[in-house]
């Protein structure tokens, strides 16, 4: 998937650590001496070498990494190992220290990097991956939802090499991560630059602390990608104003981040001589679906731009006809390479090929203008996008039942709100919520009502909640 | 209400907790104190005591002591 000469510079971490073509040759040899092809491995990711490195190894070995947080909540990840039963996890020395690992013999210690591999005692038996697959992502951010996106190695070459086509990404770059890698942006990021042989600046800093910036500067970042909520945290910290001269690209996707934003920081950029790129994509398409190129930003600030190269869009109605007028709205559908093979919900999915075929209904509304550029102007699913991450409300709905039975959630971007009836539960909903979706609580707003409103069939009227 | 409690509300209101758990409080020390939850005690603290906190001290405010020492020296909050 990717080649890197012995003394290239993969990546860079603070402290001017370098992690080089050879390091990683030595950690991915070691562990295909240990590891069969075709293994399930859970990878526990945070923007480290450890995790890279461990990322890399992976593929290198045909081996099948599911990509998680390394904060994951440690019960839900508990869960997901007595559902998938992987053969191996890597993960940072100090969460190998917890008792669920107690008894999972240690095979590898990539000590430099504090990151080892642990064998599982009691993986599935005989479980069997498709040829095809090659990594596996969540489908939403840390909820512990066994629901599993099953990515080929087609569908991350075809998205990376799409990406690092239309930002024109070359061997020069040096970006800054910004997102987590084990979400689909984030991850998008580090496959479209390690194509071209870029060097990844690692640092598990956010933004909101001095040592990233400082790292940033001394590391020479040229880019950086971020969702609404990272963009409204640069524009408090005043980005606009900040010395950066080596910062060229910043790239935005992950959910919408309104026209007006979109146009200040477009219109920053053109006159600071950068470049600011909306995109769209979801999991299921591997990442990446549309971008929005920089010099359309002014001009279509609300758009989520045109297809990437290799993929098509068309819009379809309810009865699945073809849309062909501009600015009609209908369910928005891709067509491309990186389309996933499809989910998996239990260990026997594992072994099942391609049943998406290169088709994605996104569940996303939208309408194109007469150009060709497209716009989402709404969902046909339930589901809200919390700091990137999308929650699926009736999902959340039936983890918020698991404190109090008479519930309901609605919400939007970056705002979940959970109505109740029992007032006495205000508070503990909203911890429930907040540990079991592992969000933030100030993204989540419980309200307290006389009663839920339903139907005579008792199906929630849900538009009556949010009047 | 004194520039001390006003202080102490912005954290309180901004994490969830309680004023027992101010002492010694430190960036990522809690869940709730992360990136996200940074910003909304940014802005607490912007409203609380109507200014505008520059890029420097909003990054450099690691701790509940620190956020102190930022507003007394930068912007003349007297605690």
């Amino acid at each position: 998937m990717f080649t890197f000469q012995e003394s290239q510079v993969v990546a860079v971490t603070p402290g001017e650590r370098l992690l080089t073509g050879s390091d990683l040759a030595r950690v991915g040899g070691a562990m295909g001496k240990l590891v069969p092809p075709r293994s399930l491995v859970f990878a526990l990711c945070s923007n480290t070498e450890g995790s890279l490195c461990g990322y890399l190894a992976c593929l290198q070995n045909r081996v099948v990494p599911l990509m998680l947080d390394a904060e994951m909540d440690a019960t839900l990840l508990g869960g997901l190992i007595q559902t998938y039963g992987p053969q191996y996890i890597w993960l940072p020395n100090e969460t190998a220290q917890q008792t669920m690992f107690d008894g999972w013999p240690l095979r590898l210690n990539a000590e430099e990097y504090g990151y080892r591999l642990l064998e599982n005692p009691r993986p599935t038996p005989n479980l069997k991956l498709h040829p095809d697959l090659a990594l596996l992502l969540t489908t939403s951010g840390s909820t512990g939802s066994p629901k599993l996106v099953r990515i080929s190695y087609d569908n991350l070459l075809a998205n990376a090499e799409s990406i690092a086509q239309y930002l024109e990404i070359t061997a020069e770059e040096r970006p800054i991560t910004t997102l987590p890698m084990h979400y689909s942006y984030g991850l998008s990021v580090i496959n479209s630059h390690l194509l071209r042989g870029a060097t990844l600046l690692l640092t598990p800093r956010s933004i909101m602390e001095k040592e990233f910036w400082a790292f940033f500067r001394e590391a020479g970042a040229t880019s950086l990608s971020g969702v609404p909520y990272t963009y409204q945290m640069l524009k408090r910290l005043r980005l606009q104003r900040m010395e950066l001269p080596t910062l060229r690209t910043l790239t935005q996707a992950g959910g919408k981040l309104g026209a007006e934003l979109v146009h200040e920081y477009a219109e920053w950029a053109a006159q600071s001589g950068r470049r600011f790129v909306v995109m769209y994509g979801q999991t299921e398409a591997t990442a990446r679906m549309s971008y929005l190129p920089a010099e359309q930003a002014l001009t279509r600030s609300a758009s989520i731009g045109i297809p990437i190269p290799g993929g098509s869009f068309t819009v379809v109605d309810t009865e699945g006809k073809l849309i062909q007028t501009p600015e009609t709205p209908g369910e928005l559908v891709y067509r491309g390479a990186n389309v996933s093979l499809g989910y998996a919900e239990c260990p026997a999915d594992l072994a099942l090929g391609d049943v998406n075929h290169g088709v994605l209904h996104t569940g996303d509304v939208a309408q194109f203008d007469a150009d060709g550029y497209y716009y989402i102007v709404g969902r046909l699913k339930r589901f809200v996008k919390i700091f990137g991450n999308r929650v699926n409300l009736d999902q959340a709905e039936q983890i918020a039942r698991g404190l109090v039975s008479d519930c309901a959630c609605t919400g939007e971007d970056d705002r979940l709100v959970v109505h109740i009836t029992d007032s006495t539960q205000q508070e503990a909903m909203r911890s429930h919520m907040a540990a079991t979706l592992g969000l933030h609580p100030s993204a989540i707003a419980v309200d307290v009502v006389a009663e839920i409103p339903k139907n005579s069939a008792g199906k929630i009227q849900y538009a009556a909640l949010t009047r | 209400m004194t520039n001390q409690e006003k202080y102490n509300e912005a954290f309180m209101t901004s994490f969830s907790i309680s004023a027992d758990k101010l002492t010694g409080l430190t960036y990522q020390s809690i869940p709730e104190w992360d990136s996200v939850g940074h910003m909304t005690l940014v802005s607490a603290l912007e409203d609380a005591f109507d200014i505008m906190l520059e890029t420097d001290d909003i990054i450099d405010l690691s701790s509940y002591e620190k956020g102190q020492e930022i507003l007394s020296s930068h912007y003349g909050i007297q605690f």
